[in-house]
């Protein structure tokens, strides 16, 4: 029997070239900051204070889209801020992501006691409030890199652990899970080589919606000035630096949240993007 | 007998992909059931489909007309289309489980249709609502109007979407495999009810299924679907008796039953699929496609 | 005897009517089940929905724990069993499950899937097992390469089949293996399995709703009714002289192809 409702196409995601596109783009330009920056960024120049972007009158040759109040160069400034943002995205999501899916995967697919004990601690962990936990921390551990990562992971570890044991609890209702267990295989075994891979492209989409979530909490401890010392800059600080003068010099402030804006926005549409180009279910 | 349901060359495609209806034609006269058979990706989900509006989104029919008590359903506005085919028809899902809205109590959602489309007052509605839920057999309708879903049997759901797909009086049902998510007894039964409601209230019934064995007991007419082509059309008795078409023979031998003890079962073979196949070759040649 | 099964009975707890506190009250799905399932017997299973037959099915592979009495697979007391020691089993008895697309893993190649229980139980020479299995259930050698979502309904059910004939158990259990499937395929699978059965010697259950699938295929018939055993017959004499009211009335139910039955 033909059957024709296999032969419609899916179109091959825009999204996920865009995406992809700009976070290339993005991490090109972290890694080689030093090398393309034009200026230090943070090089102050009092007399070049709040130099608008190249297009307007009045702008400073060699700086592209302007300075700040203290004639920093915004361009290299958001270059360089893109280094800090990509560290936090990078280690904090893959950390969230290995802590969290762990868990959820256990309680979600062991089931009994072992469900119990995790859902029971995500619950008690999710009734704190979740920004004024960040702070805590971050006043007990000090500012730093380290402090905003790990902040991220102990906040967000719930949101996978939840939304990767309801996945592995359907998964695991499955025939294909009692077809592994009828051919002798291991409840471990099971976890690994039949529920794993079938979680994988949630996971894949919750990593990347992670990373995007990180570089924006990053940006709110930042402009709450409990990010990094102040004088490397990040993208949450120049907004907060730029919000103060955003009637004389729009600039400092709109080419972060710009930047901000496109970096998170792709982080989430790759996640989908992948999911729909990699499953062979959905395929 | 006059024509409720008219269905003229009707084409049906995936947009800029494969052709789901050829060309299909079919009669369905006041107080008669017409079924349509075909095994699964046969199309015969579609026809209904698209008499109801309801095709998915990435469907398009492609030419043809279909007659709805009198009007070409195709050459209305689709806002007009929409109101003419709540008013004229209503459709009795596959499945009773989420046919139904688990939220809410069953009265309301029998009542809906007929205050918001046919403009009833509640108490009308109401008033009508139970005597269709006596009609179709259930004890103690004023209770069951006011449970939710999950608290009744899927028999007694079914019984429930009869009921209200009969609210309205619609000139034509679909009856989309009404009875495969239930037991054999309680098809039997459900069968029957539609059987007598559709003989009482004189509608054209639409019958959608995969069992030969359910068409020989509710329908007076048939089409038989293969890739979308009717390839054959029969008064019921004449169908059982003197299938004509060689893939209506491979379908009724491959059909169990339990009366046969040597219980012989033929696969369709390869060589009636091959000669179908080249009918439906032949069809989109003929019809450009 | 292949199985011997005394007095099974299984519950389930009823999460729906749990008390707030203490523990939820159970359902008991299997309520005191004693048959035999003689070596080389094709054995069906027929009831409706609730009738517990699928739980019973469960129970004969040990996929789920009986509350209590006892099942004997080949001589061998199973029924409390811990996962550890059933596992060098396990290799004797086999499923075949209903619904192929789901218990076939989307995102593993047919010959992987074949492949993965032999591995398991340490068995060698893997593509020619994978080959073998597949010519034996007429797919060609070159479907180990699809994934289940490439195949039609019919095609998945065989892959099903041959997982289940690779490793050479002695006992099968097939659940409603043809509910989903189109008559032509129900057929062809049908007959597969019967010449299966007939030319590797296995002994088989067979899970159905459908007395006429039933009877093309099984040699004892088991009719199962709201978790107790109503009626147990060589085919012949089911449905020739039907005993219990139930077995009268799911006969009396199912719709003919043939208008003049009488049905009403």
């Amino acid at each position: 029997m033909r059957d024709a409702r296999g032969d419609v196409k899916r179109p091959i995601g825009l999204r996920l070239w865009l995406s992809g596109g700009w976070l290339t783009l993005l991490v090109l330009a972290a890694v080689s900051a030093p090398l393309i920056a034009p200026k230090d960024p943070l090089m102050q120049d009092l007399f070049l204070g709040r130099m608008p972007p190249f297009w307007m009158a009045g702008a400073e040759p060699g700086y592209l889209l302007g300075t700040d109040s203290l004639g920093r160069d915004v361009l290299s400034r958001i270059l360089y801020g893109a280094r800090l943002a990509l560290i936090v995205a990078l280690v904090a999501g893959t950390l969230t992501c290995i802590i969290g899916a762990t868990l959820g995967l256990m309680a979600g697919y062991y089931r009994g006691w072992t469900d119990r004990v995790i859902s029971r601690f995500v619950d008690i962990w999710m009734a704190f409030p979740p920004v004024l936990f960040a702070i805590l921390l971050i006043a007990v551990l000090g500012p730093g890199l380290m402090s905003i990562i790990i902040a991220i992971v102990v906040i967000d570890w719930t949101r996978f652990a939840r939304v990767i044991r309801a996945e592995a609890m359907s998964q695991g209702a499955m025939d294909y899970v009692a077809s592994a267990q009828v051919a002798g295989r291991t409840r471990f075994g099971t976890m690994l080589t039949e529920i794993l891979p079938n979680v994988l492209p949630t996971i894949v989409a919750l990593l990347t919606l992670e990373m995007g979530i990180a570089v924006i909490v990053e940006a709110i401890l930042s402009f709450v000035n409990l990010s990094i010392s102040t004088d490397s800059p990040t993208w949450g600080g120049m907004i907060a630096e730029g919000r103060t003068s955003v009637h004389q010099a729009w600039w400092v402030l709109v080419f972060p949240l710009i930047t901000l804006f496109l970096t998170v926005l792709s982080f989430s549409q790759l996640g989908e993007g992948l999911k729909d180009r990699f499953d062979p279910v959905l395929r | 007998m006059k024509s409720y349901l008219s269905i003229r060359n009707l084409n049906v495609r995936v947009k800029n992909g494969p052709v789901i209806l050829r060309s299909v034609s079919l009669d369905v006269a006041a107080g008669q059931v017409h079924g349509l058979v075909g095994e699964s990706g046969a199309g015969k989900s579609m026809i209904g489909k698209a008499v109801l509006g309801t095709l998915p989104r990435a469907l398009e029919v492609t030419g043809g007309e279909i007659w709805l008590d009198g009007t070409d359903l195709l050459t209305l506005p689709p806002a007009e289309r929409r109101r003419r085919i709540g008013a004229t028809a209503a459709l009795i899902p596959q499945d009773p489980l989420t046919a139904l809205n688990p939220s809410k109590r069953i009265g309301p959602q029998i009542t809906r249709r007929l205050v918001d489309i046919l403009g009833w007052t509640k108490a009308e509605a109401q008033a009508r609502a139970l005597e269709l839920l006596d009609e179709v057999h259930i004890p103690d309708p004023v209770r069951v109007m006011r449970s939710y879903p999950h608290e009744l049997s899927g028999g007694m759901r079914q019984r429930i979407l009869i009921a209200s797909a009969f609210a309205a009086e619609p000139k034509l049902i679909i009856a989309d495999e009404p009875t495969t998510a239930l037991d054999v007894t309680v098809q039997k039964q459900i069968l029957r009810l539609i059987n007598e409601m559709q003989t009482r209230h004189g509608t054209a019934l639409l019958f959608v299924t995969h069992d030969l064995g359910v068409v020989s007991k509710v329908c007076d007419t048939l089409s038989v679907l293969y890739a979308g082509k009717v390839v054959e059309d029969a008064r019921m008795h004449r169908f059982f008796m003197r299938p004509i078409h060689p893939y209506s023979r491979a379908l009724l031998a491959a059909t169990p039953t339990y009366t046969d003890p040597t219980g012989s079962l033929t696969p369709v073979p390869e060589t009636v699929i091959s000669a179908v196949e080249e009918e439906v070759r032949l069809h989109d040649v003929r019809a450009g496609q | 005897m292949m199985y011997e099964i005394r007095d099974l009975r299984l519950s389930f707890p009823d999460m729906a009517h749990k008390p707030l506190l203490g523990a939820a009250p159970r359902i008991e799905v299997l309520k005191g089940l004693s048959f035999d399932v003689p070596k080389g017997a094709i054995l069906g299973i027929v009831g409706g929905s609730g009738s517990g037959k699928s739980t019973l099915g469960r129970a004969m592979l040990r996929l789920i724990e009986p509350d209590s009495g006892s099942i004997r697979f080949d001589g061998t007391d199973i029924t409390h069993l811990l996962e550890d020691q059933l596992r060098h089993l396990r290799q004797r008895f086999q499923m075949i499950f209903q619904d192929p697309m789901s218990s076939l893993n989307p995102r593993r190649r047919v010959g992987g899937i074949i492949a993965g229980p032999l591995r398991l139980h340490g068995l060698d020479n893997l593509t020619a097992r994978v080959d073998k299995a597949l010519d034996m259930v007429g797919l060609p050698r070159t479907f180990a390469q699809r994934y289940p979502h490439e195949l039609s309904g019919g095609q998945r059910q065989r892959v099903g089949i041959a997982r289940a004939i690779a490793l050479r158990p002695d006992f099968i259990l097939a659940d409603e293996i043809v509910s989903g499937l189109d008559v032509s395929s129900q057929a062809q699978v049908l007959n597969l399995l019967g010449e299966l059965v007939r030319e590797l010697g296995l002994t088989l259950a067979f899970i159905s709703h459908d007395l006429s699938v039933i009877r093309r295929l099984c040699n004892r018939v088991l009719v199962l009714h709201h978790g107790l055993i109503v009626e147990e017959a060589e085919t012949g004499a089911l449905f020739d002289a039907p005993q219990a009211d139930y077995t009268r009335d799911l006969l009396a139910a199912i719709p003919l192809p043939d208008p003049y039955q009488d049905w009403r």
